[in-house]
């Protein structure tokens, strides 16, 4: 018999508890984010003065909820209203507002927003959720992260957490399979395989063993969905992989995990104890006869992992290379076992359409693309963060409406990582779906959404790309492992101003060969950010080659650094900053830039804008 | 050397599924994995020491050299590259004065690149031991290099 319900039972009280608190309860975004911009310092400080006001007061670490440029956010719940939340935090804001409220229960400090239930005596005060960077989207796989503190099983628990398995179990593996299949629900790492026909396949082959891996390789430059999710809420990963394996009678769990997220490493490990310690993983689950376990395989940095065999390989303790398929992982993949690999988020989205139903899931999202999607929202734009928006909405809707526009005027989005492509303006009202962007020539990838404005220059952004690809691959086949060096070295041609409209023609002739004769994913998308971009922004390919200048004045050997002796105040900024002293000058008196010594790092350009004394004098041409 | 014996040990022999977690331990132990490292695995997993070094050196994590007081991870990702993250490296370079995957001869500091740190909200972002430090500007750098001992 299962002992969940009274888990339910003290779960719900504890975070009703939380809900009706006496004390003040305040919540800290501590994710990577949170912590990048500052988390820690406002942590010590509010604990500081917890202690030296001695007030009975609780502070909990919640994850990322979104709005990373918000960061630090600090939510402040007095007893019997709801949490406000406030941006931009600092350890000094933190103990102002801290102290404003527990002595006089409000603030000259105005909140953005308002989280949960209660009375909100705030005049106009409006949910957090209703911003303009919140409102559009909608948040299923999300819908715990900088809610719930992620080190407490009860809390997941509380927000019907492990439902899902509950009804699993009802099901039987076929049944969770056929729920999934309603569902619509397709592979989240980027190829938007159908889940359920792999979990199907994996499930029929033939072995004793099976194993079922979590990819959380987030290799992808740009992208960081999954981090966020496994940070904020570690249980919604861990219980879709236990309802997966019970789908496809797998014995064994691994989790592949990047080295480089060791906050989301610690709150899985933590999970994983919170989970036993409840009997919901190991032994019997849930008293159901099911027994499975999950354990962690930290990655060791290579971006070919990212490819399902190359995966098993460096689990098995190898290079991670790829092999050629078939056979297929779902027959023969770790110790020759059936393996079946998926993507974190897809695994975390499963407890949703299992709690919610298959039907409820298949009703967001298009025809061909059901359900919602992560994106990691950066660059040039105004409003970053992790979103998460119903498949098919367009990317004018999450770059202007969610992201609130590009800094600059926009020039690209760059969707897929490296093996995706770079879309024009004439692209914004694309519907964000596998097959849209397929056939734009980009792909969906993990996520990873990148902004680029007129300052981004797109022969660079595809020597970036191409140089990643050729120092990622893994060597096994000729056509990546020479055909990314040759693309590298002409566009490196392209950028230094030395080549020809012929070596145009070359780039596109290796890049057809590349896709065509690759071994693996890694090589046959590798291509996909210079054909989109010769193919999209052609125009700047040829003034770098024609006029020997990059229009955004980023490519180095094309570019100089001159002072505008007339604007320049001799405030000495910049002779500070440079780190090579290329630039002299006495004070008062217009600076010199010795070229010899420029290394064209940007440092005193940045700064005679930034500071209020200098005055643009320093320009780059 | 005996905290690497022990943490070698401490693993199944012959399983040669150990060999990344081995390294990673013993790296996080030590700061790097060096040669006599290597014939200490190669004696427990049986395997030869080209067969380790082949696997060590595919796997951007691992270090041959000895590591400096202070680690800087400079994030090369697309968020941090289109944000300046490349002219951010120039003048750290010249900062500090050493390449990539180099240590400063006073031991102070050694630099590494990496493909995200998974913050490129924040872009461009550099770790120093484990701290990430968020929208480093060219301006902000020596600053920031200059609060390390």
């Amino acid at each position: 018999m299962s002992n969940f319900p009274s888990i339910q039972q003290a779960a719900s009280e504890q975070w009703q508890a939380l809900q009706e608190s006496s004390e003040p309860v305040l919540y800290l975004g501590m994710g990577s984010c949170g912590l990048a911009s500052g988390a820690g310092e406002v942590w010590d400080q509010i604990n500081k003065t917890i202690a030296s006001e001695k007030v009975n007061a609780q502070i909990l670490k919640v994850g990322c909820i979104g709005p990373c440029y918000l960061e630090p956010l600090l939510d402040i719940q007095m007893p019997g209203y709801p949490r406000y939340c406030f941006n931009n935090v600092d350890g000094k804001k933190a103990e102002k507002l801290f102290l404003d409220y527990i002595h006089k229960g409000e603030s000259k400090i105005k909140p953005i927003g308002y989280l949960g239930n209660g009375k909100s005596p705030l005049n106009g005060l409006k949910s957090f959720w209703d911003q303009p960077m919140l409102k559009n989207q909608v948040r299923i796989v999300l819908r715990n992260c900088g809610i719930v503190d992620p080190e407490n099983i009860y809390h997941y628990i509380a927000r019907g957490g492990f439902n899902g398995l509950v009804n699993a179990f009802d099901l039987g593996p076929e049944g969770v399979i056929n729920e999934v299949e309603t569902s619509g629900l397709r592979g989240r790492g980027g190829a938007g395989f159908p889940t359920y026909l792999k979990w199907q396949l994996c499930r029929k082959a033939k072995g004793q063993d099976k194993y079922l891996i979590c990819n959380a390789d987030e290799g992808d430059p740009g992208a960081f969905m999954n981090r966020s999710l496994m940070e904020g809420d570690p249980f919604s990963l861990l219980e879709g992989m236990i309802i997966a394996a019970y789908a496809i009678g797998a014995t064994h769990g691994y989790i592949y995990i990047r080295a480089e997220y060791p906050l989301a490493i610690e709150r899985l490990k933590l999970a994983i104890q919170q989970m036993h310690g409840h009997k919901l993983l190991g032994k019997n689950i849930m008293g159901s006869g099911f027994s499975f376990d999950i354990r962690l395989k930290e990655g060791a940095g290579a971006f070919v992992c990212g490819e399902e065999t190359a995966l098993i390989a460096s689990i098995e303790g190898e290079r991670g290379m790829p092999r050629s398929r078939p056979p297929f992982p779902a027959t023969s993949g770790v110790n020759g076992s059936p393996t079946n690999i998926n993507n974190v988020e897809t695994l975390a989205t499963v407890p949703n359409i299992l709690r919610e139903g298959g039907a409820w899931f298949a009703g967001f999202g298009t025809k061909t693309s059901k359900g919602t999607k992560t994106f990691a929202l950066v660059g040039k734009v105004r409003r970053t963060g992790l979103i998460e928006v119903p498949m098919g909405t367009t990317l004018r809707q999450i770059i202007y409406d969610i992201g609130g526009g590009s800094l600059k005027e926009f020039k690209a989005v760059q969707t897929g990582g490296p093996s995706g492509g770079c879309l024009s303006s004439d692209f914004l009202d694309l519907p964000v779906d596998y097959e849209s962007l397929t056939k734009a020539g980009s792909i969906m990838g993990s996520g990873g959404l990148i902004v680029m404005d007129k300052d981004t220059c797109m022969v660079d952004v595809a020597q970036y790309f191409l140089r990643f690809t050729s120092q990622e691959s893994c060597g096994k086949c000729t056509p990546c492992r020479i055909g990314t060096k040759k693309m590298v070295e002409i566009l490196e041609k392209i950028t230094e101003g030395k080549a020809t409209m012929e070596d145009i023609n070359l780039l596109e002739k290796v890049a057809e060969t590349v896709h065509k004769g690759s071994l693996c994913g890694l090589g046959q998308t590798a291509p996909n950010p210079v054909r989109t971009t010769l193919k999209y922004f052609k125009e700047e390919y040829i003034k770098h080659v024609e006029e020997k200048r990059c229009p955004a004045a980023v490519c180095r050997s094309l570019v100089e650094y001159r002072v505008i002796k007339e604007k320049c105040t001799g405030c000495q900024r910049c002779v500070d900053v440079c780190p090579t002293h290329a630039i002299t000058g006495p004070k008062s008196e217009p600076h010199n830039l010795d070229k010899s010594l420029c290394i064209k790092c940007r440092a005193c350009y940045e700064i005679c804008r930034f500071d209020a004394i200098a005055g643009d004098a320093i320009v780059i041409e | 050397m005996s905290n690497v014996h022990s943490i070698i040990k401490s693993y199944t022999a012959w399983d040669k599924s150990n060999l990344i977690p081995i390294l990673q331990q013993v790296q996080s132990d030590q700061g790097y994995i060096s040669p006599e490292v290597i014939t200490a695995i190669s004696n427990h997993l049986h395997l030869s020491k080209s067969q380790i070094f082949g696997v060590a050196s595919f796997y951007s994590q691992f270090k041959f050299n000895p590591p400096g007081r202070h680690s800087i991870k400079i994030c090369l990702g697309t968020a941090c590259h289109v944000q300046g993250g490349d002219f951010l490296l120039a003048a750290l370079q010249s900062e500090i004065g050493i390449k990539t995957g180099e240590t400063t001869d006073d031991g102070k500091f050694d630099l590494d690149r990496v493909a995200c740190l998974g913050c490129c909200a924040l872009a461009p972002v550099v770790m120093i031991d484990n701290i990430i430090h968020s929208r480093v500007s060219v301006i902000k750098l020596r600053d920031l290099l200059n609060s390390y001992e």
